[in-house]
């Protein structure tokens, strides 16, 4: 559960659609298509007749700024001109912010022909949210922060009481009125539908009526309970440059369907330095640990169960990883740390038989790919789980140390890695 | 009660429990007892679902605990609970949370639930600021006052507690944002110093209801608090404030602090952390740039996570040799009451068992049929007198003869509505009685006159078999005591009418058994007794019992000893109950469809006979 990022033409759609209910005037359409490697566009064109009327703007949507400093917004283009850049474009690698992928999804909608632009945005911290707005928006907006105004909206008080008015540039003149009710409704659109951050840049006038020119925004995915209608449909896409593997997915999904926490990221599949750490605390710290006795670059993953999983959870959560760090054998041998705190209420015995069940199936892979495998745990009957391990260790062939509360958390990463490879 | 404002929790603490949790309950309860507390610190648990009470453990006594359905009504009922365990899902947290704040008698509420969106989060927070109230999460286990008070699961079972002396007050004060942590942290305190005063777990969230800030003010204020450890984590600029604090003098007691995350600037950017709040957006949220400015502020700042033990033994030890801190004399470590199942799991206690089953087991995965899985009688289709074979007789009995119990089942399973016990249950059932009510009316009739003849019929042909006794001599026997031969006698049936029922007995005997030795002589005996009068048959009663002792001595999974017993404790009754109940079932529904009216039996058909006055007096 965390803030999430959004694309484009998500947060553009609910705008179009959820903000009309705190300002009547709102005459924003919301004309967008979303292209994929799948859209077929002829179909795309026939849902949205626009497309072939209108001149177009086509743009990435795939969570990262900038673009139009990269050069991939095409403008003031024609639906055969449209057609062409995304052909030409999907599919393209290029590298932005340092990370590099592939330009799967286009945000396609109107071009409006402009010469204001107006910086809208607002944000949440723990006393309450800040707008921020300025006259001078666009991309230039950065360097000209000290136009912008920032309003703060108490947590509890909200925007019915916030003055918003005077804090408006003069310069608006008669653009004013207008500014100030779409910040007012904007912000009650934001709290309303889930937002954590928001920012419209810029936002212009087209024949009298507010419209966003460009977008970016992100959601507080613990309010999808409470958002299910107005989010229908919409999903959270992976950060630029980073695409799910079968097993992060197989993760993810099992994660979904349970009250306890799985979670799992792929540094490097070649990686001798495997984790299956207790708890979202801890297994920061053994990540700490491992990149402080510089085995970063040997660190294949991330990831924490925790919330007391049952058997069969931490069964299929150890296969995923055993499956992983068995593919591929190193001359110097892997390493797998069962880590973990002491538990306050997770039962050790219990995600133990899981990880033992998946361990015993995995015995002659872990022996020919050279694993050696370190436990350290403590909490509800850790006695019996450390002895479900010790007793492994005898059968598995598999070199296994076992370790419980008296031994620091972290001490089995030096014991690993300074046995490993010494 | 004058609780000062630094002190959320003390040994009088009492709190509501917010959800059934029993097993948090009855830790909490649990720790209470080895602080030696007076009282419980539950006063009651909220249950929306339930009002009543709840059963648990106080030691080793048990003692009951009241349920209430609504926040309102438990504060109503306990003015001194000043603090709610909140263990509602994250859908509920926010409402239940925000009605718990409007009791004026709730001053803390530590939300448990993890997933509570950021604006309920800072909803509840500012609300409860406002209010001069304390959140203590979401997300979080919660915390504890070492020998005073437990939020719910903290701090884990008893052992963790009686290994990280939790049952008695240190003196550092602690605080992390993870709750996974804070037991490790319990751990590591207690073995670098005299431990824990308190200890806090805000919670992993961006927005927790009160900053690890909020937390270490208290302790400052505290003056039994001498020394404070706090644990961040990268994401969020909570540890800017306490920096802040550090820098304003506002912190004057020695702080250890460690922020992990360190690993954070060689892993991809797009790595979520465990924790929702644990991700950083700029530099300044970093966990070195933490680091760096804790130890730029004067705060005691391990190299990593592994010495943060040694940085609390070295203030820890400084404060000792300034004298802040005076020796401590350790008291002695509470015993704790095993838990029962826990201590019989590891084999340190036994205890002798009340009773003995022998016939099936229900403690496995699956049930056993005299240690047969279920799942096998029936794959193996051992039918109705395969299962009593294994249950009555715990045998696996040739197929033949689990046919042959289920053909008697059958014979005897109906013998109309006229009998004692089909018009028992009939009357039973017409005065309205249930199914099962009527089905005993009935079955109690069986005995020596009803049914009861195959037991009585086995055991005296076995009897006068046994002691060689020619059929002659039998019958002249029982003649002279006066007593009819068991299983001999029809009302209607005779030789010339012969009883079918036994007829088909007989034949199915006779083609499988391997041999019919008691029923020839039975059948010897017919011929003496029919020669007398026509209707002193063998009857179906006596055929059954006498059949079913040829069974046992011939099929070969009986020894002797086995077939006396079996005679002696009137098993084959069980055979005429059984089948019988079949027949009592099908009455008593038909009365039942039928809906007939209470059952009252004619006067004409009673011949009233009354003592006379003189015979009822007094002779004497």
């Amino acid at each position: 559960m965390a803030q999430r990022g959004i694309r484009e033409y998500d947060a553009k759609r609910l705008l179009a659609k959820y903000l009309p209910e705190y300002l009547n005037e709102f005459s924003y359409k919301g004309d967008l298509a979303l292209v994929g490697p799948e859209t077929d566009p002829e179909e795309l064109a026939s849902a949205n007749p626009w497309l072939k009327t209108e001149r177009l703007v086509v743009k990435p949507d795939q969570l990262f700024g900038k673009r139009g400093k990269h050069g991939l917004v095409l403008l003031d283009a024609n639906w055969e001109g449209a057609k062409k850049y995304l052909k030409e474009n999907i599919g393209v690698e290029v590298v932005v912010g340092g990370a590099a992928g592939r330009l799967t999804h286009f945000l396609v909608e109107p071009f409006i022909p402009h010469n204001e632009e107006f910086y809208v945005a607002i944000s949440s911290d723990y006393d309450g949210d800040n707008i921020f707005f300025s006259p001078e928006g666009g991309i230039c907006v950065e360097e000209n922060w000290d136009k912008v105004v920032r309003i703060h909206v108490d947590v509890l008080a909200g925007i019915a009481a916030v003055d918003i008015k005077s804090k408006l540039p003069r310069s608006l003149a008669d653009r004013s009125l207008a500014v100030e009710k779409f910040i007012r409704a904007l912000y009650q659109f934001y709290a309303a539908t889930g937002f954590s951050y928001l920012e419209i840049n810029p936002f212009t006038f087209h024949n009298g009526a507010i419209v966003p020119l460009d977008m970016v925004a992100k959601l507080d995915d613990a309010e999808e309970y409470w958002q299910r209608k107005r989010w229908e449909g919409l999903i959270f896409p992976e950060p630029f440059g980073r695409i799910l593997t079968k097993e992060e997915l197989f993760i993810k999904d099992l994660d979904s369907k349970t009250g306890a926490s799985l979670k799992l990221t792929i540094l490097n599949p070649k990686g001798r330095v495997w984790t299956m750490v207790a708890g979202g605390g801890a297994s920061v710290i053994y990540a700490d640990t491992i990149c402080d006795l510089g085995f970063a670059g040997e660190m294949a993953n991330y990831g924490e169960y925790s919330g007391d999983p049952n058997t069969e959870e931490t069964y299929y959560y150890t296969k995923t990883i055993l499956d992983l760090m068995t593919r591929e054998k190193d001359p110097e041998g892997k390493v797998l740390l069962i880590g973990g705190a002491i538990a306050n209420f997770t039962d050790v015995a219990r995600t133990f038989r899981g990880v033992v069940m998946a361990l015993e199936e995995y015995q002659q892979k872990l022996q020919a790919a050279g694993v050696k495998i370190y436990v350290r745990r403590g909490g509800p009957n850790f006695e019996q789980g450390l002895k479900l391990m010790r007793e492994l260790g005898k059968r598995l062939g598999v070199p296994i140390e076992v370790y419980g509360p008296e031994t620091h958390m972290t001490r089995i990463v030096p014991l690993a890695l300074g046995g490993a490879w010494q | 009660m004058s609780r000062k404002e630094y002190v959320l929790f003390d040994r009088d603490t009492k709190a509501f429990v917010y959800g059934y949790q029993t097993n948090a309950i009855q830790r909490m309860l649990d720790f209470d007892y080895v602080c030696k507390r007076e009282a419980p610190s539950i006063s009651a648990i909220i249950n929306p679902n339930r009002a009543g009470i709840h059963k648990a453990f106080w030691g080793t006594k048990e003692i009951l605990l009241p349920m209430y359905k609504t926040i309102f009504a438990a504060a109503k009922a306990y003015p001194e609970a000043d603090v709610m365990v909140n263990f509602a899902s994250y859908r509920s947290a926010f409402e239940t949370t925000m009605e718990a704040l409007q009791e004026k008698t709730l001053r803390t509420v530590a939300v448990i639930a993890e997933g509570v969106p950021e604006r309920q989060s800072r909803v509840m927070s500012a609300t409860a600021r406002e209010m001069g109230k304390v959140i203590i999460g979401p997300a979080t286990v919660g915390g504890m006052a070492a020998g005073a008070f437990r939020i719910g699961n903290t701090a884990g079972t008893i052992e963790n507690i009686i290994a990280s002396k939790l049952y008695r007050p240190g003196c550092v004060g602690f605080v992390s944002k993870s709750g996974g942590m804070l037991n490790e942290a319990f751990n590591i305190i207690s073995r670098n110093s005299n431990g824990v005063y308190e200890g806090v777990a805000i919670g992993g969230d961006r927005y927790p209801g009160s900053t690890m800030l909020d937390h270490i003010l208290r302790y400052e204020q505290n003056p039994k608090i001498k020394m404070i450890a706090c644990l961040g984590e990268l994401g969020g600029e909570d540890e800017y404030r306490i920096i802040q604090a550090l820098q304003e003098g506002k912190i004057t007691k020695p702080l250890v602090a460690w922020v992990t995350g360190t690993c954070s600037s060689v892993l991809p950017a797009s790595v979520q952390f465990g924790h929702a709040g644990a991700k950083a957006d700029t530099q300044k949220e970093t966990a070195q740039a933490k680091n760096e400015a804790f130890r730029e502020a004067g705060a005691y700042v391990p190299t990593s996570f592994d010495d943060y033990g040694d940085k609390v033994r070295q203030v820890y030890e400084m404060l000792k040799t300034e004298g802040v801190i005076q020796e401590f004399v350790e008291p002695e470590a509470p015993k704790i009451p095993a838990d029962y199942s826990k201590a019989l799991a590891s084999g340190d206690i036994r205890k002798p068992t009340t009773f003995i089953c022998t016939v099936s087991d229900d403690s496995g995965e699956e049930v056993l049929y005299a240690g047969k899985r279920l799942s096998d009688v029936l794959e193996e289709k051992m039918g109705i007198g395969g299962v009593i074979g294994l249950l009555w007789f715990k045998k696996e009995l040739p197929d033949y003869a689990a046919q042959f119990i289920e053909l008697v089942l059958q014979i005897v399973a109906d013998h109309g509505p006229a009998v004692s016990g089909a018009h028992n249950a009939i009357v039973a059932s017409c005065a309205g009685k249930d199914l099962i009510s009527s089905l005993c009316s009935g079955l109690l009739t069986i005995g020596p006159r009803f049914g009861g003849a195959i037991d009585d019929a086995a055991r005296e042909f076995k009897q006068a078999r046994e002691t060689g006794k020619t059929p002659e001599q039998f019958v002249n026997d029982m003649k002279k005591k006066g007593i009819n031969i068991p299983g001999i006698g029809h009302m209607i049936k005779s030789v010339k009418n012969p009883d079918k029922r036994v007829q088909l007995l007989i034949q199915y005997a006779r083609k499988n058994f391997p041999s019919t030795d008691l029923l020839n002589y039975a059948l010897q005996v017919e011929q003496l007794t029919t020669a007398k009068k026509g209707n002193l048959i063998l009857n179906v009663d006596g055929c059954i019992g006498i059949l079913f002792l040829d069974l046992m001595s011939s099929c070969g999974s009986f020894s002797k000893a086995e077939i006396d017993e079996i005679v002696r404790l009137g098993y084959l009754n069980g055979l005429f109950a059984l089948g019988r109940s079949i027949g009592l079932i099908g009455h008593i529904l038909d009365q039942k469809r039928l809906g007939a009216r209470l059952y009252r039996h004619p006067t004409d058909d009673i011949a009233y006979m009354m003592p006379s006055a003189e015979e009822i007096q007094c002779k004497r």
